[in-house]
């Protein structure tokens, strides 16, 4: 319990977890805040200024009384709604990006660090990946399998994976030289419990760190390859293709690009006040990368 | 010195093999048959199966990546489907912005943060340090896209100062050129400028803590004498290292900068190739981007004899 007291102490924690909070309740309760399905469009709210109020053609024939506060987009589409139910996907990228490239990091790392034969191989073919500038390698990673949500999981959290196994690696190779660790293979303890039992839970709190830090630019990726055009398509909201959509007529309507962009700074804010508080808590050895 | 360049000439080959390999194979992952891509939807089974072998599909997947390295080598880096040309002009046709784009923000961007990091350093805790700390946090928070929006917004619509997007060549003259570009320099240059800036400050603080520097200001060296020569000399290695590694963010900037300015470089060229599906055009741009990058540090390595007398290889 020490360690969550001292999490609990921390200023930049506290900013973090709170701003964070803040939005996850957000991307919940979502359909309860006075939205509209993000996806609908009425043609009679093309381009609505913001705070228009006005009644929303439902399909089925009704229709209900709705505050565009953010305007409405190109096609109609309550940008609020959009944006709000946006949170959800951001989020959903982050964490699973985060657990995504930390898993395969991990199990990659430990292997090269403590079987000395697939050491070499596999550090240089990290070497190779990580020579490829990142967005780049996550644009061609979508080229290739399509644009969803897996898939664009799976292209962000590639790029990351390198990073995540130099470390774990690295914390591999003094931990295995460890007394615990050492006992343990004295007593003919299987190999792959050792690592699951001694090492793992050893290299956890840097872990925990960089998967914070790997979350946060999973977020921004995220935004930055719908910004591009090639991320998910518009009926699945996200802060990106919202402000993609926006783009072409930036001059006349800013809010279209602004709004959402509004919701993303803060959210990659707090996720990295928060990685650069557990950092200073949990481990102040291992600097920022 | 010549087998230290050697050596790590050397060394870059298994990382760019692999960049090679990797490059190759993402886009052997394609679901789907390139043959049909381009052939279209009118193609009868004949036409396809001509298309195969053309593309020299029918062959073993090692076959086919020795014959795109060999190509690769000799400057051939395929062809477009989609714009109809060989990749290796497009990229030609396109390079000048990109290049313009780049290297004026690593220019603007080391002439910034540099100083300011120093400075910061040198009164740690003040004002200028506290701004900067500010802004190194913003600046990785802040997508670049977000920036050029605000600064078009700001610049080129409500004050009308620049144009608001495009791009005009060097040999339309450089006044035009330098117009269109500074926005999308100082767009760029906030990520970088943030990089450059944290990492000068924490290696100059570094260097001002040496017993050589107490020594300088005890035999009354000037105060700007001892950051610049004595701090600052100190702290350029990792600083140096950093602008090395910082070109990857850059390149990644690159691609989404000139999105948001209508500027036709490589990273536009990306973007339609992933739109339009042009897979060798994807290919030879990420691979040349790769090697790029690789080169860059490349030469950040060697500069280190440079920089540092103290090192010997």
């Amino acid at each position: 319990m020490g360690t969550l007291h001292k999490l609990a102490q921390n200023t930049t924690v506290r900013l973090g977890a709170g701003v964070l909070g803040v939005l996850v309740l957000l991307a919940l309760l979502a359909p309860f805040l006075g939205t509209l399905n993000p996806a609908a469009m009425d043609s009679a709210h093309i381009n609505n200024a913001t705070g228009v109020r006005g009644s929303f053609a439902l399909t089925g024939g009704n229709s209900v009384d709705h505050t565009f506060w953010f305007g409405s987009d190109s096609f109609g589409r309550d940008i609020y709604s959009r944006v709000l139910y946006g949170t959800r996907i951001s989020l959903l990228i982050g964490l699973t990006t985060a657990l995504l490239a930390m898993g395969l990091g991990a199990f990659l790392g430990m292997v090269a660090g403590y079987f000395r034969a697939a050491d070499a191989v596999l550090m240089r073919f990290m070497d190779g990946l990580m020579a490829i500038p990142s967005i780049l390698l996550a644009i061609a990673l979508v080229a290739a399998l399509g644009a969803q949500l897996w898939t664009v999981v799976v292209a962000i959290a590639i790029p990351e994976v390198p990073r995540v196994t130099r470390l774990v690696r690295s914390l591999v190779l003094t931990l295995r030289e460890e007394p615990f660790v050492e006992a343990a293979r004295a007593l003919a303890t299987p190999t792959p419990m050792i690592l699951w039992r001694h090492i793992l839970p050893n290299a956890m709190a840097p872990m925990i760190v960089q998967g914070t830090f790997v979350a946060a630019s999973a977020v921004l990726t995220e935004a930055v390859l719908s910004f591009l055009g090639l991320g998910l398509p518009s009926d699945i909201p996200t802060w990106g293709n919202i402000m993609a959509e926006g783009r072409v007529q930036f001059s006349q309507h800013p809010g279209n690009v602004l709004f959402p962009a509004m919701f993303l700074v803060p959210t990659v804010l707090a996720i990295n006040l928060l990685g650069d508080g557990l950092r200073d808590t949990l481990d102040p050895k291992f600097a920022k990368r | 010195m010549l087998r230290f360049l050697a050596q790590r000439l050397l060394a870059t080959l298994p990382v760019l093999l692999v960049v090679a390999i990797i490059v190759f194979l993402i886009l052997r992952l394609t679901p789907g048959d390139p043959a049909a891509v381009i052939a279209g939807d009118n193609a009868t089974g004949e036409d396809l199966v001509r298309i195969r072998e053309q593309l020299g599909l029918t062959k073993s997947v090692l076959v086919q990546f020795g014959i795109w390295i060999g190509n690769v080598l000799q400057g051939d880096l395929g062809y477009s489907y989609y714009l109809n040309k060989p990749v290796i002009d497009l990229v030609l046709q396109r390079i000048e912005p990109t290049l313009s784009l780049a290297v004026g923000t690593i220019t603007l961007s080391v002439l910034i943060a540099v100083p300011l990091g120093a400075l910061a350093a040198w009164r740690m805790g003040g004002w200028l340090d506290r701004f900067l700390s500010a802004f190194s946090v913003a600046g990785f928070s802040v997508p670049v896209f977000v920036t050029g929006y605000a600064l078009i917004w700001l610049f080129a619509i409500q004050l009308d100062i620049f144009p608001v997007q495009g791009y005009r060549r060097l040999s339309q003259g450089v006044w035009p050129w330098l117009q269109q570009l500074v926005l999308p320099w100082c767009t760029l240059a906030t990520i970088y400028v943030a990089l450059i800036a944290r990492v000068t400050r924490a290696s100059v603080s570094e260097a001002l803590t040496e017993d050589y520097v107490r020594t300088a200001r005890a035999k009354g060296v000037s105060e700007t004498a001892v950051l610049l020569r004595h701090a600052l000399a100190n702290a350029a290695v990792p600083i140096v290292t950093v602008i090395g590694i910082g070109v990857a963010l850059l390149i990644g900037g690159v691609v989404v900068t000139e999105t948001v300015y209508a500027i036709p470089g490589l990273g536009s060229l990306t973007v339609d190739a992933v739109l339009n599906r042009d897979f060798p055009v994807i290919q030879g741009v990420v691979l040349l981007f790769s090697v790029s990058y690789v080169a860059v540090n490349l030469l950040v390595d060697i500069s280190y004899l440079l920089l540092d007398p103290r090192i010997r290889y």
